[in-house]
């Protein structure tokens, strides 16, 4: 790593070479605002103007988001005339921003509002007419107000990052410029399959989850049974919401939480996980015993659903059939558990706490209902249940560790832990699956080769009593369509492909706590690269702490098929816990 | 195809030594910003790399400039062979043009030069005989202002949206398809093959000190002869009004002529004297530009003036950065109220923070540059700035809310034509009938007026003022 030197306001550090003098600066311990500046350029538009500072060999004021540290280079981010420029970048922005922030679900963590305290912007500067703006509230995912948005381009360029799809851009130019879908349609009117990864980096409350909070609420007040239910990636960020370290798994709190907020019951959705497993397994296996139809592709992410379904429909068959574990769950809430209780399933309501936007997709389609009774009411993500926790006036981190009610649904094996990273459903399956072929446990449990935390693609062969599986893993569309081109082509060599709608799987979905260094910084410098790693860390170690790590050995599991479901994949799991997939128009008629 | 003299000395040099030559004759870039065009190029020559690119800028966004036009249609084959030396200095292997679409006569000649080119063997493999080989392709523009900006070309050129880029890396490093690439304007091409020909010292033998051969510019506005001019370097104002633009019609007097576009600025009498050049223009507050000079006379104000180049100015902001996607509109806003005689002095300190911060902050020259009319106007005319702000009048009667139409009553013969031709019906006849005349005299009720002027043109007797 070859090195410079440079001064900050007069005082001399030695910096990586290659550096911009945003990153430089924070090394060096400087914090400078800027907003369009994202994750070591994945936006660098150098657009918002926010960022600049004096630098010497430079004409004028330079932005650090991407201009270049050089040996000798002195900068001054605090002289005046940097000082001023940065203020009014952000007086600009002000003036043609919809300042209802009390209203605003992103007060707290916005951004704007932070670079506005920092660079001491004036309310009433430069005042003048709004541009037109638009809202969109037709998605049941994500909620788009342009009367909120900056034009950073951060949205866009994750999505193209994420899923090479392209959805948003700029329409219009100049003081009429805003972002949307093309033709200023509704997310609902085009490919976009509401992963939420644009919600995840917008710096301002312009795009959003479609919040289902009012619904909880109506549920309570209206006297159902609302019964909550968690996924695992929840646990693993929830934390970072109340100012513990990334990768904190705060489990306990969590469960103690939702009690406090008045849930029924509160479930583990890794039941549902290990349910997925028994019947995605029992499927692998008959199609590849019986000649169906490979490579089988998973089917619990719907960011990755919706893919499908827009992008690739002539590949439905290769999905599995499963429900997702939530939505399963969710079924066996409204039948078995509603049996055993003597509830009837019109007065249950079901809550699932999700780290993904996509779900509240999932949960809405005619597919995902049993003789017309939805199987979730309600889908709430991490960062809802956070504003629920706050505005119920919880102190979360003084609440003691609990445990999940235990009742009928109330075991999980680490197995299903693991669903919420990339490759942690396939490493749950292939866990069954080799004790189905073999009737026997694997001894050495952890399959590594499939484990990872990052976009991209795995591939792994498994020699399971001489029957090779070839596997593969794929998170965010922009790999998976390699995968899914290939089996288009016919070129496909594998068997079963686990695909995850957002980079890394759920750890990082879309629902997910917001990860800005400019709120942590307690944190380190990276910590924008390597948050996915500490959460999934989380994930691993909750898993090894688990006795039962196999979900066929999980005893409500066994006992749930005994006195119930009879065998995975029976004709009444058919009835419950499978689903099915249609192709849809990408633009359809508005 | 003897015209491509230039080429074939250049091909017999080795390309350090064209670039020399480039460097030696003072070329400047005559698409805006008169960077010395051999510099460029040796930046390029300087980047190693297999592929690099060379592209002809001929987007020529200035309202009322048409210089690239002339060219493209009168003599293609110069440009592209300004452009194949330029390829061949910095070992590039293809060139492109960008010209907008509406030039339809100058795209079609060019199409035709290319070919005609392509089929005689100038371009392709071996030209000449040489290893140097070359080709050009044509892209249309679809006459954006802000494609004309070198960074936001480079991603038209790739079917991006045409937003600039910010620099570094700069294009002659990370230009087209991230190779290195050299931008230049058509004149600056069109310029070259001149040079290799006839040598650099025959060039520089024209010009000033610092700016050499000659530039053509649009001459529009309040002279007698429009249209384009192409003179040395160093040609003061005053030969370019006077002697070459026949001075200005009715008799009426100069008030200050606009060089360098919406970019630049206003030049008042004092400055006629002085010598056209790129520096000088600069140091006197304006920019020779793409070559736009417009003229105004004493029925110009130069508030409007302001606010007709930041009315360009806000449609054609690209949107992206904040400073002049905002800024830009902000200040259109306190023009316009300006105008309507709602300005306040705050607005007028107002405007100049603004211009300041939009200046600084932006990303690419067009913001940049925005407030050059606004700070010229301010600097050569504050007192009518003053009179729009403090006594609710435009001395050039130019504001319509803040001058009236009125009919002199001693002048007026009380004919009515004008009456007839009033589109508000808000001219009667009056009670006074001037001292030998035979009719009353007409009057307008200036609160219906609508000050379309229909009046003041129907009257034969000069009887109707603005005031
Ligand atoms: C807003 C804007 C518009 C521009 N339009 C043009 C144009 O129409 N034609 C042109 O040659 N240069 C234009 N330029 C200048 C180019 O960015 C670039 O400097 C030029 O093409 C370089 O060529 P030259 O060195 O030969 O002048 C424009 C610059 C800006 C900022
Ligand atoms: S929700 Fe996902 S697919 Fe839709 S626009 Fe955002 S990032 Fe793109
Ligand atoms: S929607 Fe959000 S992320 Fe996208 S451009 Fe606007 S402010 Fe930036
Ligand atoms: S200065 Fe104007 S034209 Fe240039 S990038 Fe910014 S918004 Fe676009």
């Amino acid at each position: 790593m070859s090195t410079v030197n440079i001064k900050i306001e007069g005082i001399p550090y030695q910096v990586e070479n290659g550096l911009t003098i945003l990153e430089a600066a924070k090394a060096c311990g400087y914090e400078i605002p800027s907003l369009c500046a994202f994750n070591h350029g994945e936006c660098n538009a150098a657009s918002c103007r926010v960022c600049l500072v004096e630098a010497t060999g430079a004409r004028g004021l330079v932005a650090s988001c991407v201009y270049p540290v050089a040996e000798g280079m002195e900068i001054k981010i605090s002289s005046q005339k940097a000082v001023e420029a940065r203020r009014r970048s952000v007086e600009l922005l002000l003036s043609n921003h919809n300042k209802n922030c009390q209203q605003c679900d992103k007060n707290g963590q916005c951004e704007l509002l932070h670079v506005a305290n920092v660079t001491g912007a004036r309310d009433d500067a430069f005042a003048g007419v709004h541009s037109e703006t638009y809202l969109d509230t037709l998605a049941p995912g994500l909620v788009r107000d342009t009367s909120k948005c900056i034009l950073c381009g951060r949205c866009i360029a994750r999505c193209n990052n994420a899923h090479a799809l392209g959805i948003l851009g700029f329409e219009n130019r100049g003081f009429k410029t805003f972002v949307s879908p093309a033709q200023n349609r509704s997310f609902a009117e085009s490919p976009c399959i509401q992963c939420g990864q644009c919600v995840n980096v917008c710096p301002t409350g312009a795009l959003m989850e479609h919040s289902e909070i009012g619904l909880v609420d109506a549920a309570f007040r209206a006297g159902k049974h609302v019964i909550v239910q968690a996924a695992p990636a929840v646990r693993a960020a929830l934390g970072e919401e109340f100012g513990y370290p990334v990768g904190t798994p705060v489990t306990g709190k969590m469960i103690a939480a939702l009690r406090r907020l008045g849930f029924e019951r509160v479930y583990d959705v890794n039941f549902g996980a290990d349910l997925t497993i028994m019947e995605e397994g029992t499927e692998l296996l008959h199609r590849l015993t019986e000649g169906g139809t490979l490579p089988m592709i998973t089917s619990c992410s719907p960011g990755w659903v919706n893919y499908a379904e827009l992008q690739y429909g002539d590949l439905l068959p290769h999905l599995s059939t499963c429900k997702s574990p939530h939505q399963m769950q969710g079924a066996i809430i409204k039948s078995y558990w509603a049996k055993e209780k003597g509830i009837a399933p019109e007065d249950i309501f079901v809550v699932s706490v999700m780290p993904c936007i996509a779900k509240k997709y999932e949960e809405k389609r005619e597919q995902e209902k049993v003789n017309n009774i939805p199987d979730v009411d309600a889908v709430i993500t991490t960062r809802e249940l956070a504003r629920m926790i706050r505005k119920s006036g919880i102190l979360f981190n003084r609440l003691p560790d609990e445990e999940w009610d235990q009742d009928i649904m109330g075991d999980y094996s680490g197995a299903g832990v693991i669903f919420g990273v990339t490759g942690g459903v396939m490493e749950a399956a292939l866990r069954t699956v080799y004790f189905k072929l073999t009737g026997k446990e694997k001894e050495e449990i952890v399959f590594t080769e499939v484990r990872g935390h990052e976009a991209g693609i795995r591939e792994a062969s498994i020699d399971i009593n001489g029957t090779t599986v070839n596997v593969a893993i794929a998170s965010g569309m922009r790999s998976a369509r390699v995968l899914l081109d290939e089996i288009r082509a016919g070129k496909s060599k594998y068997q079963f492909i686990e695909i995850m709608g957002c980079p890394g799987g759920c750890i990082n979905g879309g629902g997910q706590p917001y990860v800005r260094s400019c709120f942590l910084p307690e944190e380190d410098d990276n910590i924008l690269d390597t948050y996915k790693e500490k959460r999934a860390q989380a994930l691993y170690s909750e898993d090894e702490r688990q006795v039962i790590r196999q979900s066929h050995n999980n005893p409500q599991i066994i006992e749930l098929y005994e006195k119930y479901l009879g065998e995975p994949n029976s004709h009444l799991a058919h009835e419950l816990l499978h689903t099915s997939y249609a192709a849809r128009e990408k633009f359809p008629e508005k | 195809m003897g015209a491509f003299q230039g080429l074939k000395r250049a091909l017999s040099m080795d390309r350090q030594a064209v670039i020399d030559e480039v460097l030696a004759s003072g070329l400047r870039g005559r698409g805006g910003a008169g960077f010395p065009t051999g510099r460029k190029w040796q930046f390029a020559y300087g980047s190693q790399s297999d592929t690099k690119y060379v592209v002809c800028n001929g987007d020529e966004g200035d309202p009322g400039a048409f210089m690239d036009r002339s060219i493209l249609e009168g003599n293609p084959l110069a440009v592209i062979e300004g452009m194949m030396i330029a390829g061949y200095a910095i070992g590039a292997q293809n060139g492109y043009f960008y010209v907008r679409a509406e030039y339809p006569i100058a795209v079609n000649r060019l199409r035709k030069a290319i070919a005609q080119a392509r089929e005689v063997g100038l371009l392709g493999e071996n030209i000449l005989g040489t290893d140097f080989s070359f080709d050009c392709h044509l892209r249309l523009g679809a006459g954006a202002f802000v494609c004309g900006e070198e960074t936001a070309l480079l991603n038209s050129l790739e079917g991006k949206r045409g937003m600039p880029r910010p620099r570094p890396p700069f294009p002659a490093v990370k230009g087209l398809w991230g190779q290195p690439t050299i931008i230049n304007n058509v004149e600056t091409l069109a310029c070259v093959p001149y040079i290799l020909r006839e040598g650099a010292g025959e060039f520089a033998s024209v010009g000033t000190e610092r700016s050499k051969g000659t530039k053509v510019f649009a001459l529009g506005g309040k002279v007698n002869n429009v249209g384009l001019v192409e003179v040395p370097m160093g040609t003061t104002l005053r030969e370019l009004i006077y002697d070459i633009g026949g001075g200005i019609p009715n008799g009426k007097k100069f008030k200050a002529i606009q060089t360098g576009g919406p970019s630049g600025g206003c030049l008042t009498e004092e400055f006629l004297d002085e010598p056209i050049d790129f520096d000088n223009l600069v140091a006197k507050g304006s920019m020779m530009g793409s070559g736009g000079a417009i003229v105004m006379d004493e029925d110009n104000c130069m508030v409007d003036v302001a606010k007709f180049y930041m009315e360009f100015i806000c449609d054609e902001s690209c949107g992206k950065c904040t400073p002049c996607r905002i800024g830009t509109k902000r200040m259109l806003e306190i023009l316009t109220k300006i105008t309507e005689g709602k300005g306040t002095m705050h607005d007028l300190e107002e405007l100049e923070e603004l211009s300041d911060t939009v200046k600084t902050n932006s990303l690419c020259a067009l913001g940049q540059t925005s407030a050059n009319p606004i700070n010229s106007t301010i600097a050569h005319f504050k007192d009518e700035y003053i009179a729009h702000i403090v006594d609710k009048k435009c001395p050039a009667h130019v504001c319509k809310s803040l001058m009236e139409y009125h009919i002199d009553p001693d002048k007026c013969i009380g004919c009515g034509k004008c009456a007839k031709g009033c589109p508000a019906n808000c001219i009667e006849r009056s009670d006074y009938t001037a001292p030998g005349h035979k009719l009353a005299s007409m009057k307008i009720n200036t609160q219906e007026c609508l000050k379309c002027g229909n009046c003041i043109s129907s009257c034969k007797f000069n009887a109707i003022e603005k005031r």
